[in-house]
């Protein structure tokens, strides 16, 4: 059998893995490890300039392509600088594997240099993690954090290796396992047939249906079976912020996003519907508003991989847990028959359902309202000018505020993975390393960030890294000069006393860029609006900056109206409401 | 309403942390806690008690069977099941106290198991309500010291919780 050092088993091991990339930073406790990664060429490493940007690059790669992020890091600073991207990529069931170091095992437990106890320090936001013990346990340790990250419900594993461990003068026998058994883990593999059968009757007769799809069709890769059975069904449909592109942005049957800024027409359909069909979705609080008031006349049939996700917030009154997939396959051959056989009353209810849904879409909730006389450029005509220049097709991540909502609102997604957002932690500073990962997997691609100059600065250091590595981003800066929703919030609730909202002594992005080496332009009047994005999108082999100026008194609507409203409750413009 | 939750888990460095730390995260309360290793070594048992309501109870079983190291877990309250607790309470003891603190003692079934010239240490197991009721027989004044083991149990009959 092959001998290698602790250092050298990990490395053959994430080669075994099949991890071709790496997003990390070296450091004292794994050095041993990082001469591994000098002596070989299979993986690539990339060295970012924060660790809180290696997690989300890593995370961006696996939203991307579906599988697993890798990152390195070293003990102490470099852990706790991963936190807030391991934290984000559980907060959205992100696969993820997380290698950090740790001081040599004799000084764990002695405050001594770099030292954290990263395994709890990190506990409450990984789906498991390991310490290793012996440099004879990493290939084990290796395939069940893989195993563990990708399955089920996908989440981050923290694996903790100390230094002594990866010491290249120990030798140990070195063989991957080929699989993983943990008899206390097994992951569902097909739903409850009774429980599925009970949904199938629920869904041939109810009379105002809707289908509420979340991240888990993205992760779980379902988007097809999601199409065919919306199709089959002819039921109208509305995707969480996580789930946008799950199913076509574009389509007729396609009601837009719900939710806290989600459109009339799903908000209402929701409210209204005597069904309710949540497909890997988790009834969020940006989703359900007042649960008790939470779509009051509907039936609930919930499909989630993971049983705590079931009747957490909102009961269900049909439960299946199991893969979206191999659940929905199943339900399409078992629904066929009962679609063809429909009575013809029932097809006239759903006729006057959609009636209802396209009066509530006449309202055109996304209209955006301007002064035509005025050159101002709004956030949502930027958006919107950027889906215009990339065709719709672009891989498109965002930070969070307002412009994370004016991107889920007007760049209609007609593809799984192709919208990449940091939906539940809500991290700041997540847009332009996550939007590096995606084009590290895809170089080829079209990588579009939307951002603002709030969330750009908290990260704002990873343009030297695109600089080392080509990586050719277009990163969209919608600059109101303001923390847009903490002002829209202090302008609605705290009477416009707009505390520490404003971003003042902001840079010139356009010489910053330009001293990375990068492209930058900036944009002040509408009629440059479409001309200089699609002049932007065409440099092919370099990093444009667009620094967009827009209206910074603009907010974002539909909004729900809270405390105590239902989904129904929405202010629709400034000092409009239903 | 007060539940008993018995869990198989690994016998693991920071499987008991991960228990603990959810309960804290999620905000649920433990009464009591017991975990020792089983007659398999690499297995522990964990029984705790909480007060939970139905739905709340329901996330927490769901909440621990999700930790990859717990291996399986019932909720003893749901069925017939017998608890016990181990308590070893020490009592000022002189002159006709004495006699006193001893008939008490044998009421309940405790078991003197030290002894000095103004204390007696019993040894008392039951269920929490027993030792509840035996801690209240005595004024506070002459209450020196206590230590409860917190809940163990099984379920009644051929019910077994193996992996």
């Amino acid at each position: 059998m092959e001998k290698l050092s602790g250092a050298d088993m990990l490395i053959r091991a994430l080669q075994d893995e099949g991890v071709d990339h790496v997003f990390g930073y070296p450091g004292g406790a794994v050095l041993h490890i990082y001469d591994a990664v000098f002596r070989q060429n299979r993986i690539q490493h990339v060295l970012v300039r924060h660790e809180q940007a290696a997690t989300h690059m890593a995370d961006g790669y696996a939203r991307s392509t579906g599988r697993p992020g890798v990152v390195l890091v070293t003990s102490g600073p470099g852990a706790t600088n991963a936190i807030t991207g391991i934290a984000t990529a559980y907060m959205d069931s992100i696969p993820m594997v997380v290698i950090s170091g740790q001081v040599q095992s004799h000084l764990i437990g002695t405050d001594s240099f770099q030292e954290t106890d990263m395994v709890g320090v990190s506990r409450p936001i990984v789906k498991h993690s390991y310490l290793v013990r012996t440099a004879s346990e990493i290939p084990e340790t290796i395939k069940k954090a893989f195993y563990i990250a990708t399955s089920g419900r996908p989440g981050p594993v923290v694996v903790d290796i100390p230094k002594d461990v990866t010491d290249p003068t120990n030798l140990f026998d070195y063989s991957y396992p080929e699989t993983v058994t943990m008899r206390s883990y097994s992951p569902a593999t097909r739903g409850h047939t009774g429980q599925i059968k009970k949904a199938i009757k629920s869904l041939a007769k109810c009379e105002r249906p809707m289908i509420y799809a979340g991240g888990g069709v993205v992760q779980g890769d379902a988007s097809s079976q999601l199409i065919e059975l919306t199709r089959l069904l002819g039921f109208p449909i509305t995707n969480t912020l996580m789930g946008l592109g799950a199913f076509p942005g574009t389509d007729k049957q396609f009601l837009g996003m719900l939710g806290m800024h989600g459109t009339f027409e799903a908000n209402n359909a929701m409210h209204h519907s005597d069904l309710v069909f949540a497909i890997g979705a988790r009834f969020d609080d940006r989703i359900t508003n007042t649960v008790s008031k939470f779509c009051p006349y509907a039936e609930i049939i919930h499909l989630d991989i993971d049983p705590t996700s079931i009747s957490k917030t909102v009961n269900a009154d049909v439960p299946i847990v199991g893969p979206v997939d191999t659940v929905l396959d199943e339900m399409i051959s078992l629904l066929e028959p009962e679609v063809a056989k429909r009575s013809e009353k029932q097809q006239q209810m759903l006729k006057e359902w959609w009636e209802q849904i396209e009066g509530w879409r006449k309202q055109d909730c996304l209209a955006v309202i301007r002064d035509e006389s005025e050159d101002i450029i709004k956030p949502q005509e930027a958006v919107q000018a950027v889906y215009k220049a990339t065709g719709g097709k672009a891989y498109v991540t965002s930070d969070v505020g307002q412009h994370q909502m004016f991107a889920a609102q007007y760049y209609p997604f007609d593809e799984p993975r192709k919208w990449i957002n940091s939906g539940g932690l809500g991290t700041m500073g997540f847009g332009l390393p996550a939007a590096m990962g995606v084009q590290v997997a895809f170089p080829d691609e079209q990588v579009v960030c939307i951002t603002g100059e709030g969330s750009i600065q908290m990260n704002i250091q990873e343009l030297s890294t695109c600089s080392q590595y080509g990586l050719p981003i277009k990163i969209i800066n919608v600059n109101n000069q303001s923390l847009g929703m903490v002002k829209q919030w202090q302008d609605m609730q705290y009477e416009g006393r707009h505390s520490h909202s404003y971003m003042d002594s902001l840079p010139d992005f356009v010489k910053l860029v330009e001293s990375y080496g990068h492209v930058g332009f900036k944009i002040e009047s509408r009629d440059d609006l479409e001309p200089v994005l699609v002049e932007a999108m065409a440099i092919k082999n370099k990093l444009v900056f667009v620094d967009i100026m827009v209206d910074p008194s603009e907010h974002v609507y539909p909004m729900l109206i809270a405390p105590n409203g239902s989904l129904r409750d929405m202010w629709l413009s400034k000092g409009v409401r239903t | 309403m007060r539940r008993i939750i018995s869990v198989l888990m690994e016998n693991e460095p920071g499987a008991l942390s991960r228990v603990i730390g959810l309960f804290a995260q999620r905000n649920y309360n433990i009464e009591t806690l017991t975990v020792a290793p089983t007659e398999d070594s690499t297995l522990s048992r964990l029984t705790l008690s909480t007060l939970a309501g139905d739905e709340q109870v329901e996330q927490i079983t769901k909440q621990l069977n999700k930790l990859i190291e717990v291996v399986k877990l019932v909720d003893l309250t749901e069925g017939e099941h017998i608890e016990r607790e181990l308590m070893l309470i020490k009592l000022k003891a002189t002159g006709a106290q004495r006699a006193e603190v001893k008939r008490t003692s044998d009421i309940f079934r405790g078991q003197v198991v030290d002894v000095t010239q103004s204390t007696y240490t019993i040894q008392l197991t039951g269920t929490t309500e027993k030792l509840d009721a035996f801690l209240r027989a005595f004024p506070e004044s002459s209450v020196m010291e206590v230590v409860r083991s917190g809940v163990s149990g099984l379920s009644r009959g051929e019910k077994v919780l193996t992996p």
